[in-house]
């Protein structure tokens, strides 16, 4: 009779329970769909993270930032017979290799003090370079030097790009990692699966032998067996390699063995970066705070100190969907919440001469209430099917867009004022290099989501039910059939 | 075919035991900051098998008198007794067990659930017995049977005359085989045929063993009555 009398009141209250069970439908559907993108934009930002220092890197370390005024200052410097000469246009190239001047590199020794400290499991260095090219066409400066062009009274200026003794200077840059390719267990080398040619082996130490990154690689047209200029030296592509994420990027552009990049770049048995992965996720603090006082001059950074170079719109989102979207659904779900009590309780109240009559005829109590509290928890029920396959579609659509966003992290290259004679003077400030990374946004599908929104509908229903069957309790039943005639 | 009930098939109900005993009866409310005596010292006895209506003007007492009967309301002061039980201090569980099982009660506006079939609501009175689903259909149908609406048990109450709903109503009161059918103007939204119908129904009830408390004011329905009541200003005497 139970289920027959409850199917009945349902059906027969069609209105009612369409109200309540698509109010929680929309709060359940909201709560799934925001907490599958928190989910979708947590994995991006990791991802993002993985592309840049690597699978399991939980802290790095890093030289100290540098005073004001400290390091940089490398320049291009051209003598007299630089570049080639051709119809009156001197045409000048140079490639420098270059550390982050804003910050101090470590000693490469670091690398294997921290991995004997307790709590690491692993640790690897790599040194961030960056390649800058300097081209450019000037006019011949031998014809300005003899004939006079130029000055009072002489010649009019020819030559140049535009042939009126103009110049054009290029300015190109790329991102240099040097590994050490024994040291793959953690860092940058550790989200990367090669897609032609081969990795680099220790074998390859000394070697003017480079893996370049596919994206890079795709759009600079660089090929396996190709050579590409780095710090002046032609170096041979021996491998293409590409994120093990197949939405994001590798940490760099280009990559050589570290004695080669340390050489390069003119620079001792130093490193820019340390990763570091604990044995536990309960060991990170430990082991930073080990680190921070055992190795001078360091900064050491860990994955929530990471997470915030991670710029731009990935933190945009990660921000909206959390703030905005948790609010949004608590506000929703607390509305629907309420509809659904007031709806049950004036059911109740509708019924009074009904659950009068039965307790009339014998009814208890208990049985009164239940009857309503099953009649509630149905329709919560009802609203969190409907609210599942809503949410389940929303994130079967977001999945379907795979809408991107960009996240960027920050690092600084170093440029330097140009020398030599000639108009060619004055400096060049130092860029900023970003890695920019383009995050596919996915919205998973967790068993606790699922979990969680029939929960909420069955939680919904008990509460409605509880304030109806509350209200049914209080009903005497020689009150309610006084108070109808 | 007639339903047994626990009372005898006795016509001289004089003889029998008093099935209800009212003492010093007092029931009082308060409405808008004042107080209401429903029922102002009322003292009676009725017997297994009599047919007693109760008459007497409107707002009189009479529904809050069948209420008390009916272990629905407990008096402010005063001794109700059915049989052994002590309704007016008795536990509500107890009241709820006596309305389960003792007292059938049939409403004026019929009272049925509008979403189930007339064997549903046959049914829903047997809800509380605990009796086996085969035990309830068969009393099902031998309720809807004795009211003569066996072939109208899966129609909805909105799908019945008024007369048949009533019907229903009597069929779901005396399908658990009650002491005492007590009716609140049972024929008051019926017209003149209907009213005779059910005032048979009720008398056949009442020559099988039923005892049959009706509260009315149709002086029609009086007549048929062994014993008449009139419950004025919270008082009762025999007419």
């Amino acid at each position: 009779m139970y289920w027959t009398y409850l199917r009945r009141e349902l059906a027969g209250r069609k209105k009612q329970t369409i109200i309540v069970a698509v109010g929680l439908a929309v709060a359940i559907a909201l709560v799934i769909v925001v907490n599958s993108l928190s989910a979708g934009v947590r994995d991006a930002q990791a991802q993002a993270l993985e592309s840049v220092y690597g699978v399991g890197t939980d802290l790095t370390v890093t030289g100290a930032a540098a005073e004001p005024g400290e390091g940089g200052g490398q320049r291009f410097e051209f003598d007299s017979e630089a570049g080639e000469t051709t119809d009156g246009t001197t045409s000048v190239s140079q490639s420098r290799l270059t550390a982050d001047f804003m910050r101090g590199t470590l000693d490469a020794a670091t690398v294997e003090n921290v991995a004997s400290l307790d709590g690491v499991a692993a640790a690897s260095g790599a040194l961030s370079l960056t390649n800058i090219t300097f081209s450019g066409e000037m006019p011949d400066r031998s014809q300005m030097q003899q004939g006079g062009q130029g000055e009072a009274g002489g010649e009019p200026p020819s030559g140049g790009p535009d042939g009126a003794g103009g110049s054009a200077f290029d300015l190109n840059s790329f991102t240099v990692l040097g590994i050490d390719p024994d040291d793959t267990a953690v860092g940058p080398l550790s989200a990367v699966e090669v897609s032609e040619g081969r990795a680099l082996t220790a074998d390859d130490a000394g070697e003017l032998v480079a893996v370049v990154d596919a994206t890079y690689a795709s759009t600079n047209e660089i090929a396996l067996g190709d050579t590409i200029d780095v710090g002046g030296s032609n170096v041979e592509v021996v491998g293409i390699i590409t994120s093990t994420s197949s939405d994001a990027d590798t940490a760099a552009n280009v990559y050589i063995p570290l004695d080669v990049a340390q050489s390069l770049a003119g620079l001792d048995d130093v490193v820019s970066t340390v990763y570091v992965q604990a044995t536990s996720a309960d060991q990170i603090e430990a082991v930073q705070a080990e680190i921070e006082g055992s190795v001078a001059d360091v900064t050491v950074s860990s994955q929530s100190d990471l997470a915030s170079t991670v710029s731009s719109s990935l933190s945009s989102a990660s921000s909206l969907i959390t703030n905005l979207g948790t609010w949004l659904s608590v506000l929703v779900l607390a509305v629907a919440l309420a509809l659904a009590v007031l709806f049950t309780i004036s059911g109740v109240t509708r019924r009074t001469r009904e659950f009068g009559t039965l307790k009339a005829i014998g009814w208890s109590n208990g049985r009164v209430v239940g009857q309503v509290a099953g009649e509630s928890v149905i329709q919560g029920l009802i609203g969190g099917a409907i609210g599942l396959a809503v949410g389940l579609a929303g994130i079967g659509i977001i999945n379907l867009i795979t809408p991107t966003i960009s996240s960027t992290s920050s690092t600084t290259g170093q440029g330097g004022p140009g020398q030599g004679g000639g108009p060619m003077g004055g400096g060049f400030g130092g860029m900023a290099q970003q890695t920019a990374t383009e995050v596919v946004l996915h919205a998973p599908v967790t068993l606790w989501v699922v979990a969680a929104a029939v929960g909420i509908a069955i939680a919904g229903g008990l509460i409605a039910g509880a304030f109806g069957g509350w209200r049914a309790a209080r009903l005497s039943p020689a009150e309610a059939l006084r108070s109808v005639g | 075919m007639s339903m047994t009930h626990p009372a005898p098939a006795s016509v001289d109900a004089a003889a029998s035991s008093p099935i209800y005993a009212l003492q010093a009866v007092i029931r009082e409310y308060q409405q808008k900051n004042r107080k209401i005596r429903a029922l102002a010292g009322v003292d009676l006895e009725i017997r297994e098998g009599e047919f007693v209506t109760i008459q007497g003007p409107t707002g009189g007492g009479k529904s809050t008198l069948l209420q008390m009967l009916g272990a629905l309301d407990r008096p402010t002061s005063g001794a109700v007794k059915l049989g052994d039980v002590d309704l007016a201090n008795a536990s509500n569980a107890k009241l709820g067990r006596v309305r389960a099982t003792e007292v059938g009660f049939v409403f004026q506006g019929f009272n049925l659930i509008p979403t189930l079939t007339a064997h549903e609501n046959v049914d829903m009175g047997l809800e509380p017995l605990g009796l086996s689903s085969a035990e309830r259909a068969s009393r099902v149908t031998e309720a809807l049977a004795q009211v003569g609406l066996a072939e109208r048990a899966d129609h909805l109450p909105g799908e019945l005359s008024g007369g048949q709903q009533q019907r229903v109503a009597i069929a779901r009161a005396i399908a658990k085989r009650p002491r005492v059918l007590l009716a609140d103007e049972p024929t008051g939204n019926l017209d003149e045929h209907m009213r005779d119908e059910i005032l048979e129904l009720l008398e056949g009830l009442n020559r099988d063993g039923l005892t049959l408390i009706v509260v009315t004011h149709d002086s029609a329905v009086a007549r048929r009555a062994h014993r008449r009541l009139r419950l004025e200003k919270g008082s009762v005497r025999e007419i």
